[in-house]
């Protein structure tokens, strides 16, 4: 539309004479500099708060981990109080959660990525994997007590090793098949191609060229899914892990009372023992009201951290393999 | 066979793959793996399965019909006077709920059906203003214990929100990529933490520090376990709200600035609406795992259910409360036996808890998928 005489007449005004706008730059941006303070304040509450956490455990716990704390059985006096028998049971779980969740976890993440096309079935299983992820762990520990306690007592003998793995199991399989799927799309297509052009069967094809090139990938999230398993607490406080256990699962009797034989020996013995895991023996120590059984909380918190620090430096050890072209 | 390779060397020395035999080691496979992925959906019917099947068991306990008979006494026998009421009240509420009808029989009237005894049970546990399940007066009200897990929740979105969603900015916005390298492990270690260390953290550490500024704090209280677990789920939010902000084009902030923005102009008037769909699905998924944690509140925020009543005890973060989870550790380790009625309310309670994060999961899943802005 052609301007009107009196818009010749009365040109519109600059950007900078309008009414309303303040071009006030020094205060925008002094507000500018507000905004980014706030930001690194967030951020250094967060690594404030958790190396106050970490002062804190270190401090209280340090002085109390000796020998005799790790090779003692619990007690009701603070200072004979160890955690032999936490630290037993969070192996044997560790153990059979690794056990069952990667053949179980890199099984369905084949399946998933290799063997089905994009169909409903696919789509299904996908949307129900997120939405496991985000079941509070308490519920698996609901799952856990009414199916593997209570309706296959004949073959976990109730609040056992093997209940407490299974459960944890169930826990960690959508962090395990997520990773595999991922490790698995990014091999590239061409070595499918190659191998299928070869005459292999699919099946060959992803036994010998895919898997291996992806086993970084899966390795790293299983390590993850068990480092997440090895701090849960909640789901195994409900399916009834002990919190007093003067024992180690295992025929093992005497020192160190943990021997992985043992699962070849007397797997029965193992598997359908009555155990307890670290976190368990935290919270139980926590829960006192004495000042010695805090320490002796803190001193078990430190060896977790230390077994969660390995295990995720061997994660990102491996996870920096893969980065490396590894075909 | 075609003349021309006839001149092959003889068949043996060729190799020749047994296709049978890989034909069948493939069909295995593939069932074995097929297996494995339905383990996923037999987990998921699992849950659903078990915690409707021991609801409803829950809701069928003798012990609600048994109530409902008691409330129902003056109308079923209306000549009685008050004190054969009482009496018969008593006898009823002595007697074992699994034997109701030879009660019937002693007492001439018949007890409630099963139907009416369910929607007694119904309406006890969503109007009961208390939560006594393990007492000898028992009752059921499920809200105050959602109340408590509301108030550790808020306190702990209170704090995870605007830290997380700064943390997010400073990250994606104005973090050199060197610093980011050094931030994002931190966070990843923050996030590694378990929940029973933030638990010791919560009640040893954090609440005697609160105590020098609010005397009146008790030992269990919901402000620190709520700022605590605020602070469990504050890597959640950032980095999820960091991944919506990566995900917003660089050409909208650069027209924002050769628009004469600043930088703080452009973050907040561009940038965060841009990116709002994924920073509130990241919020509404950061409350489904306050809602659900556990060890943090039942170590700090202790076990007593607050009525929901004038005094509003439920919304005081002070004072001790009892959360959904808390209370379902509590049974864990009472050992209840299996078939009792506590052993059933811990199932009850966990229906309630799944709902609910279930439904945020599925609000904060079609948020991101309704209001996503594409930019493509």
């Amino acid at each position: 539309m052609a301007p009107s005489p009196s818009e010749f007449l009365n040109p519109q005004p600059t950007v900078a004479e309008l009414p309303g706008f303040a071009g006030n730059l020094p205060q925008r941006y002094s507000r500018d500099r507000l905004f980014q303070i706030a930001a690194w304040v967030a951020t250094a509450i967060a690594i404030a708060v958790l190396a106050w956490l970490l002062f804190d455990v270190f401090s209280q716990g340090w002085s109390r981990l000796d020998w005799q704390f790790l090779t003692s059985f619990p007690s009701r006096r603070p200072k004979n109080a160890g955690i032999v028998g936490a630290l037993a049971g969070t192996f044997w779980v560790m153990i059979i959660v690794a056990l069952v969740s990667f053949p179980v976890g890199v099984g369905a993440g084949l399946y998933l990525e290799e063997f089905s096309g994009d169909n409903w079935f696919t789509r299904f299983i996908e949307i129900n994997i997120s939405n496991l992820a985000g079941v509070p762990s308490i519920i698996y520990g609901l799952l856990g007590l009414a199916a593997f306690v209570r309706i296959l007592e004949p073959i976990t003998g109730g609040r056992s090793v093997l209940a407490g793995a299974l459960t944890l199991s169930l826990l960690v399989l959508p962090i395990i098949i997520v990773a595999t799927r991922e490790a698995l799309r990014a091999v590239p297509e061409g070595i499918r191609l190659a191998g299928l052009a070869m005459g292999g069967s699919r099946w060959q094809v992803v036994w010998d060229h895919v898997l291996p090139a992806a086993i970084a990938g899966v390795l790293t999230g299983v390590i993850l899914a068990l480092s997440r398993a090895i701090g849960e607490t909640a789901s195994l406080i409900t399916i009834g892990a002990l919190t007093f256990v003067p024992f180690t699962p295992g025929c093992t009797e005497d020192f160190p009372y943990f021997n992985p034989l043992d699962l070849l020996r007397c797997p029965v013995d193992v598997v359908q023992s009555p155990f307890t895991v670290m976190p368990i023996q935290i919270f139980n120590w926590v829960s006192r009201p004495q000042k010695g059984f805090h320490e002796n909380a803190a001193a078990a918190i430190i060896v977790l951290l230390i077994m969660l620090v390995t295990m995720n430096s061997l994660a990102i050890v491996l996870r920096s393999r893969l980065k490396q072209p590894n075909i | 066979m075609p003349a021309e390779y006839s001149s092959l060397p003889d068949q043996a020395s060729l190799w020749q793959p047994n296709r049978r035999r890989s034909r069948q080691v493939e069909g295995v496979v593939r069932v074995v793996c097929f297996m494995f992925a339905a383990i996923s959906i037999v987990t998921t019917l699992g849950i659903v399965l078990t915690l409707i099947f021991e609801t409803f068991d829950f809701f069928l306990d003798p012990f609600f019909r048994q109530d409902l008979w008691i409330d129902r006494l003056p109308q079923l026998l209306p000549e009685a006077s008050e004190g054969q009421l009482q009496a018969i009240a008593d006898q009823i509420q002595a007697a074992d709920p699994k034997e109701l009808w030879a009660q019937a029989e002693a007492i001439g009237v018949n007890p409630p059906s099963r139907i009416a005894g369910f929607f007694h049970a119904l309406g006890r546990f969503l109007t009961d203003n208390r939560w006594t399940p393990l007492f000898q007066n028992a009752n059921f009200g499920i809200f105050v214990l959602i109340s408590a897990t509301l108030l550790t929740t808020t306190i702990a979105l209170a704090v995870a929100v605007p830290l997380g969603l700064l943390i997010a900015i400073l990250l994606s916005e104005y973090a050199a990529p060197r610093l980011r390298q050094v931030l994002k492990p931190i966070l990843e270690l923050l996030a590694g933490v378990p929940s029973v260390v933030f638990g010791y953290f919560a009640l040893l550490t954090v609440t005697p520090f609160l105590q020098r500024f609010i005397p009146f704090l008790q030992g269990f209280n919901a402000l620190s376990a709520g700022m605590i677990l605020g602070i469990s789920i504050l890597p959640l939010v950032a980095s999820l709200s960091e991944d919506a902000i990566n995900a917003v084009p660089q050409d909208l902030r650069q027209g924002a600035f050769a628009m004469g923005a600043t930088k703080r102009e452009t973050i907040q008037g561009v940038v965060i609406p841009a990116a709002l769909s994924g920073i509130v699905a990241s919020v509404i998924l950061a409350m489904s795992r306050a809602i659900g944690e556990t060890m943090i509140v039942s170590l700090a925020a202790g076990q007593n259910p607050q009525p929901i009543d004038g005094n509003f005890g439920f919304i005081n973060p002070f004072i001790p409360v009892m959360t959904m989870t808390a209370f379902i550790v509590q049974v864990s380790l009472g050992d209840a036996a299996f078939g009792s009625l506590a052993y059933k309310t811990i199932f009850a309670v966990g229906m309630a808890l799944f709902t609910m994060t279930l439904t945020l999961n599925i609000v904060s899943y079609w948020f991101v998928r309704r209001f996503r802005e594409k930019y493509d």
